[in-house]
């Protein structure tokens, strides 16, 4: 692998800096997907910014009733945190669902809403692959795909986003912590990574050197009764066929609130707005539901091998929502 | 043999240093003045380099050297096609290791591979084995010397004239060998003898083919195998990692360690051959089978041949008057095949297990009972006696334990909440082969002994198990006996590999064993320092064994279940009942069977290479993507033996337990998923857009 240099900043600003003073620096989290991309030659760095010994760590209540998680919170501390396992299920159980248990106890909160996809052609360096290598070709679009995006793919690229945190993060509207040479800022989640289009080598809206510091949790009562359900190939340690995070809101019968979203469909944690609005204001039953999902998955164009994941996807959000609206007692 | 060790549990010798991480592999001796190899792979798929420019991998800080076809050191021909290795400039598939980067870091080594600049004249290539393929052909023989096709009275006209016929085709994937340790050698050179730390599973092998290749005499090789981290059959005869270790320790004069990576292992070390399988089985409504056949096809490579035994299995499993067998081989341009756990018995018991499974819907009748109606006598295949046979043994045992009575046949009827429940078996037999080994016994004068044999232990408890066959074997307590295995310098002994371990190598540790006791009966007096020794060779005794049916048997049941929504796959549970002969250590037997059962759920449920064509190569090659079964999918399983006293095998009575796990498995899953949901999937693995789509799903 190439040689690369290693430092350790004493605060952020020190870490921005240092990102900002050199195109080949990347921040070194958990590492659980970089080092892997590192010594195949996916990623090669001439500089790692440890950011692990930030002080970015803290879990934080906030006043108006949300949850501050810092930036370096290990996965495995965040899925056991009483406050989100009481506050919003769906994100401990996203987390849970994810990886194996020494994985995500190294892996942070923003190191993994910053990896890769896992995409085959990604990985190989023998490959084509746009995201990898701007230019070089979509080998993915008409190869081993089954994987791969149903929703919102270009003819540059299908990769997935790999994330389950990032699925229920999208879900509840979640607001991202960055900041940058010239400040901080806030992105909504749902803006933070971007659609694959013309440049997939471009996976999210920060600019270069940008630090993810901490993701902030809207307060959002209606998320004590949420799910994240995940369809996978084996019991652990796989990611994704297909996976929905819900959030259920009822009025009587009659859903007063409610957010879903999808991951392993696309280049980006899927909101699904339009299903969102298929429920909104209606009287819950599973067949709505179903109709909701159609109502999403409307726009969806199957790859070669994933044409399953259509129905798969549909039949997730109608257990999901149907789940929660039978344990609203 | 006097009673004693053999039969009681004991934990293996050397689990501390293993858990512990003291244990010592072929990469982990500390050596001064080590170097580190990386393999190159070959970027096309057929033809030949035209260029190689190493210069830019020279520029990296610490590389020393890049071999290839140019500047390696020679090689003998004629030895192996396989490990001809940087010989020529000709690539026969994509990731052949085409030239080795030496340096002084691994990491340098590494990132040296990836400057080495290779051109190529590529030419068409094909990589996809189909039903149709122009290049079909008929072997001389298939693995690991049968005949190809056999034949017994009149299939075509018993089939036609069958009240109850399945006629079906079934697929296995591309399946890749991953032991936990790598292909790894550490290679050293002193004054003409090589020297070498080698991850494989027998390196009396290795000795000698790396003798013939650097053309030296066997005594000038010495290959050391301590500890080996599994092999599954890939590493039963030298690959190409133990090769070039050698050639660039020539290079560079002074020690190399090469491991080759996760990745390289998905290809050049060899992988289950995917199959296309064609069943026939015709009976009367009773289901009496009056007719079966056995058509498989599978791939090799333009290297060298290796045609699996696919069919070979339905030779000798289940009586027939008409029968029929035949295997078809292409060659693609890929790696070749070779041996993984149960080469032939694995794949065709998937096919023959899963078909009798349907003959018996067909029938209406119980699957055991099927079975059990068509038992043969004699041995259908040669027409010799049955050394033993509890085929049915393992099938009635199994049922009373997994609760097999009264089972309701009808498929997709039982619901436990979202799942839907099904249970499914299948019978499976291995042969009771063995190898002519040697073995030496010493007695000292403090009463101690040792005993000493190139036996490989590659994960399996092999050592523990010769130790104790051992300590009866000299009428004494294990504790007064050494055991060494796993060097070159020992007396030869087979590989470890088609469950003829144990079998073979006890067989010659059990006479040189009785030799010295009769010795020491003579003797008077006190030994001499050095202690007495005698030898021994099993390979008159091997070669004189009577012509009979030697199998072990077994039976696998599995309970699924299925998730209605989504096609999701899991197992509730996983029986196996089996007939092996003795049992050495049911510690590590009862290890052996569940380990295969569960590289049999693995091969029915996760695991498949995916071949991408334009690319000739499989593009899942790595762990996290080419999903293996892991502790989460396996939440009960049992494996038990049924008591078998069988003369006429080998003095320790054993029969080998390493195969016989896997083999039916797959099966009995497929089996269970079909009782389960009604959809019968006949290409593996039975993943979940298998099942959502199909009428008794949403």
């Amino acid at each position: 692998m190439r040689e690369f240099r290693y430092r350790r900043p004493a605060d952020v600003d020190e870490a921005v800096a240092l990102l900002g003073e050199d195109p080949e620096a990347a921040y070194l989290a958990g590492g659980t997907n970089l080092v892997d991309l590192m010594k195949l030659g996916v990623q090669r760095p001439d500089l790692l910014v440890d950011v692990t010994r930030l002080p970015l760590d803290a879990v934080e209540p906030l006043p108006d009733g949300g949850l501050r998680v810092g930036a370096t919170v290990r996965n495995s501390d965040l899925a056991a945190h009483p406050v989100v396992r009481r506050d919003y299920p769906v994100l401990a159980r996203a987390l849970l669902a994810a990886a194996s248990g020494q994985v995500r106890n190294m892996a942070t909160t923003a190191g993994n809403l910053l990896q890769r996809t896992r995409c085959y052609y990604f990985q190989d360096t023998g490959k084509a692959c746009n995201k990898r290598e701007p230019g070089s070709g979509c080998a993915a679009r008409h190869g081993q795909n089954r994987d791969l995006a149903i929703l919102d793919w270009s003819e540059q690229c299908v990769a997935t986003h790999p994330s389950d945190l990032a699925v229920a993060l999208a879900a509840l509207d979640a607001v991202v912590e960055v900041a940058e040479p010239d400040g901080t800022r806030d992105v909504p989640f749902v803006k933070l990574h971007r659609s694959p289009g013309e440049h997939p080598e471009r996976e999210t809206t920060l600019r270069r050197g940008a630090l993810i510091t901490a993701v902030r949790l809207p307060p959002l009562p209606a998320a004590r009764r949420s799910t994240y359900l995940k369809v996978r190939d084996r019991a652990s340690f796989a990611f994704a066929v297909g996976s929905v995070a819900a959030v259920l809101d009822l009025d009587g019968d009659v859903v007063r609130d409610v957010r879903l979203a999808y991951g392993a469909v696309a280049h980006r944690p899927w909101r699904a707005y339009q299903a969102e609005a298929a429920l909104r204001g209606r009287q819950f039953t599973p067949e709505l539901a179903g109709q909701a999902a159609d109502a999403e998955l409307a726009v969806a164009r199957p790859l070669t091998h994933n044409g399953f994941k259509v129905p798969l996807i549909r039949a997730v959000t109608v257990r999901a929502l149907t789940e929660l609206a039978e344990s609203r007692a | 043999m006097s009673a004693g060790a053999v039969g009681r549990a004991h934990p293996r010798l050397e689990g501390r240093e293993k858990v512990t991480g003291t244990a010592r592999y072929a990469v982990e001796y500390p050596l001064d003045d080590v170097t580190y190899a990386w393999a190159v792979p070959a970027a096309a798929v057929r033809g030949r380099i035209t260029r190689i420019d190493p210069d830019p991998a020279l520029a990296v800080p610490g590389v020393l050297t890049v071999l290839h076809h140019g500047n390696a050191p020679r090689l003998a021909a004629g030895v192996e096609a396989e490990l001809h290795l940087l010989q020529d400039p000709v690539v026969h598939y994509r990731g052949q290791l085409v030239a080795l980067v030496v340096a002084e870091s691994i990491e340098a080594a590494r990132e040296g591979a990836r400057h080495v600049l290779i051109e190529y004249d590529t030419e068409p290539h094909s990589t996809v084995l189909t039903a149709d393929h122009p290049g079909l052909y008929r072997p001389e023989k298939v693995n690991p010397g049968y005949p190809t096709d056999t034949t017994e009275g009149n299939f075509d006209a018993a089939f036609e004239a069958a009240e109850v016929r399945v006629d079906v085709t079934y697929r296995t994937p591309a399946y890749h060998n991953n032991p936990m340790e790598p292909h790894a050698t550490t290679a050293q050179w002193r004054d003409g003898q090589l020297l070498l730390h080698d991850s494989n599973q027998g390196s009396t092998a290795v000795q000698a083919a790396l003798a013939e290749l650097f053309e030296i005499p066997r005594e000038s090789v010495r290959v050391i195998s301590e500890h080996v981290g599994g092999g599954f059959g890939s590493k039963g005869y030298p690959k190409a990692a133990v090769v070039l270790a050698a050639l660039a320790a020539r290079q560079v004069g002074r020690p190399v360690r090469l491991a080759l990576t996760r990745q390289q292992l998905f290809g050049p070390i060899g992988y289950r051959t995917p199959t296309i399988q064609r069943v026939r089985l015709g009976s009367d409504a009773d289901g009496r089978i009056a007719a079966i056949c056995h058509d498989a096809i599978s791939q090799t490579s333009t290297l060298t041949e290796f045609a699996e035994q696919t069919a070979v299995y339905t030779r000798s499993m289940y009586a027939a008057p008409h029968r029929r067998t035949t295997h078809r081989l292409v060659r693609l341009d890929v790696p070749t095949p070779f041996w993984m756990r149960a080469p032939g018995e694995c794949p065709g018991a998937y096919a023959l297990e899963s078909a009798m499974d349907e003959l018996a819907a067909a029938c209406g009748i119980d699957p055991i009972e099927l079975r059990i109606r068509n038992e043969p006598t004699v041995d259908p295949d040669q027409g010799h006696p049955f050394s033993s046979r509890n085929l049915v043994a393992c099938l009635t045992e199994g049922a009373r334990r997994f609760g097999w009575a009264d089972r309701d046949l009808r498929p997709g009827t039982r619901r436990d909440g979202r799942w839907l429940i099904g249970t499914g078996v299948a019978g499976s037999s291995y042969p009771a082969r063995a190898r002519a080994s040697a073995a030496t016994a010493t007695a000292f004068p403090d009463g101690g002994y040792l005993v000493r044999i190139n036996a490989t232990d590659i994960g399996t408890g092999a050592r523990t198990a010769l130790w104790l066959v051992a300590a009866d074997a000299l009428g004494v307590p294990p504790e007064r006996v050494d055991i060494r295995i796993g060097d070159s310098d020992l007396p030869p002994a087979g590989v470890a590999g088609g469950s003829m371990g144990t079998a073979s190598w006890s067989w010659a540790v059990v006479r040189a064993c009785q030799e010295l006791r009769d010795r020491l009966g003579h003797h008077s007096g006190t030994l001499p320092p050095e202690g007495t020794t005698v030898a021994a060779s099993t390979a008159d005794e091997v070669r004189a064994q009577q012509p009979m049916a030697r199998y072990a048997y077994g039976a696998q049941f599995a309970e699924v279940r299925v998730d209605v929504d989504t096609g999701e796959v899991r197992v509730n549970r996983m029986l196996g009942v089996f007939a092996a002969g003795r049992v050495v250590n049911p510690t590590t037997a009862r290890s052996q069977l569940i380990g295969g059962m569960t590289m049999g759920i693995s091969m029915a449920l996760h695991e498949e290479g995916l071949l991408d064509e334009r690319y000739g190569d499989w593009v899942n090659h790595d762990l996290a993507t080419y999903h293996i079964t892991g502790c989460a999918d396996v939440e009960q399983i049992e494996a038990y033996w049924v008591d078998e006293e069988d003369p006429d095998l080998n003095p320790a009575g054993v029969k080998g337990l390493g195969e016989i796990g896997i083999v039916g498995t797959a099966a009995a899953i497929a089996n269970a998923v079909r009782h389960a949901t009604g959809v019968r999937v006949r290409d593996l693995p039975i993943r979940l857009d298998k099942l959502i789509g199909t009428s008794s799903f949403t």
